[in-house]
């Protein structure tokens, strides 16, 4: 159980939040000029970090108001919580890389060996997570 | 409130009052014999006047509903109004920082003769916000007692002693795994909203709960 500061609310349990994916994804600009593909990109594509990475929760159950959360997908430790339209805090932790994932890792350019366009059903999304859950990378959802 | 309601008024109010069936109202005898008087007692309050508001509260409008309210309070946990008790009273509990309940007893309710809903209404007027009647949505328990705290330990995640959660304090958070505002009405009694839907499971889930304390505790 991940015990989350609400900037709003203070410290409540993980179970009053909702998981709303990676953060600062953001909105095209032209959205009409965009291929299916990169609509599809945007839409459904996602980094898969093993790490740190920045990503949006809501308070679900308290003030429904959503923020930012900078969390380690492999220790689950929170390393920041900030606003809205903020941008991601340049937080070094030691002992690990940051972001971005090393090249030939899955990334948002598309770019991983597919020859098709076309999306790939069950492409990797981030992992969430799941109290007790023993691999973080795993693709459940909330 | 109507002074002067006319016998076809008074008739009115009479047949909605009748018409009602509170969330928790087969409830009512096994509340009362799983109360132990001095210790733990639970009831529904049912039927109280709830209306949720949006509004920022830094805005004309929100503080011409501050005006019908009372005040608008300004961070979590806070609530503002009268005293708790009292036909008149009304209290507005802190949602979010744009969103707020208001509750007060049936009287104020405007199908009874007051005027809260409406007079919210016309304070909002066609400003950014909203204003909705959420009577039917929640119910209200009053759980009270020396053990009251104690029961609620048994779920509630959050730090209940008196030193974090003050007697004045309403909080949006969960019981039994269920959303409920859970507000602190004074040093040994809480008043809990779960939705219509919830208040059966809770009531029960309650009652379990405080069974204990109806037993000599083992020393
Ligand atoms: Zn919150």
């Amino acid at each position: 159980m991940l015990l989350i500061s609400c900037p709003n609310c203070g410290p409540r349990d993980e179970t009053e939040f909702h998981y709303g994916g990676q953060a600062h994804v953001a909105y095209p600009e032209s959205p009409n000029d965009l291929t299916d593909r990169e609509w599809a990109e945007y839409l459904f594509y996602r980094e898969n970090t093993k790490g740190t990475f920045a990503e949006r929760w809501v308070h679900s159950t308290g003030c429904r108001q959503w923020f930012n959360m900078l969390r380690d997908t492999v220790s689950y430790e929170i390393h920041s919580i900030y606003g809205m339209g903020q941008p991601r805090p340049d937080i070094k932790v030691p002992g690990q890389r940051s972001e971005p994932d090393k090249p030939g890792e899955f990334t948002q350019t598309g770019e991983f060996g597919q020859t098709e366009p076309g999306l790939a059903p069950g492409a990797p999304t981030t992992g969430v997570p799941i109290s007790g859950a023993t691999a973080p990378t795993s693709s459940e959802g909330v | 409130m109507a002074e002067t309601a006319t016998p076809a008024e008074t008739a009115h109010v009479d047949r909605v009052r009748g018409a009602r069936r509170s969330p928790a109202e087969h409830l009512a005898e096994a509340f009362t014999s799983g109360s132990v008087p001095g210790t733990v007692t639970l009831t529904e309050i049912p039927y109280q006047t709830m209306v949720g508001v949006r509004v920022h509260p830094a805005s004309d409008a929100g503080s011409r509903v501050a005006s019908v309210t009372g005040g608008l309070p300004a961070t979590c946990g806070a609530v503002t109004g009268s005293a708790v008790s009292g036909k008149d009273s009304v209290n507005t509990l802190w949602l979010g920082p744009t969103e707020f309940m208001v509750v007060a007893p049936e009287e104020a309710h405007d199908s009874l003769g007051g005027s809260l809903v409406s007079d919210l209404t016309t304070a909002l007027g066609n400003d950014a916000g909203q204003v909705v009647d959420l009577s039917a949505n929640r119910t209200t328990f009053e759980l009270s007692g020396s053990h009251a705290r104690a029961v609620l330990e048994k779920t509630c995640a959050l730090d209940l002693h008196p030193r974090v959660f003050k007697a004045g304090t309403a909080v949006s958070t969960e019981l039994a795994h269920i959303p409920v505002m859970l507000w602190k009405t004074s040093d040994e009694s809480y008043r809990i909203f779960p939705r219509a839907s919830f208040a059966d499971f809770l009531g029960r889930w309650l009652l379990d709960a405080m069974r204990e304390y109806a037993s000599p505790e083992v020393p």
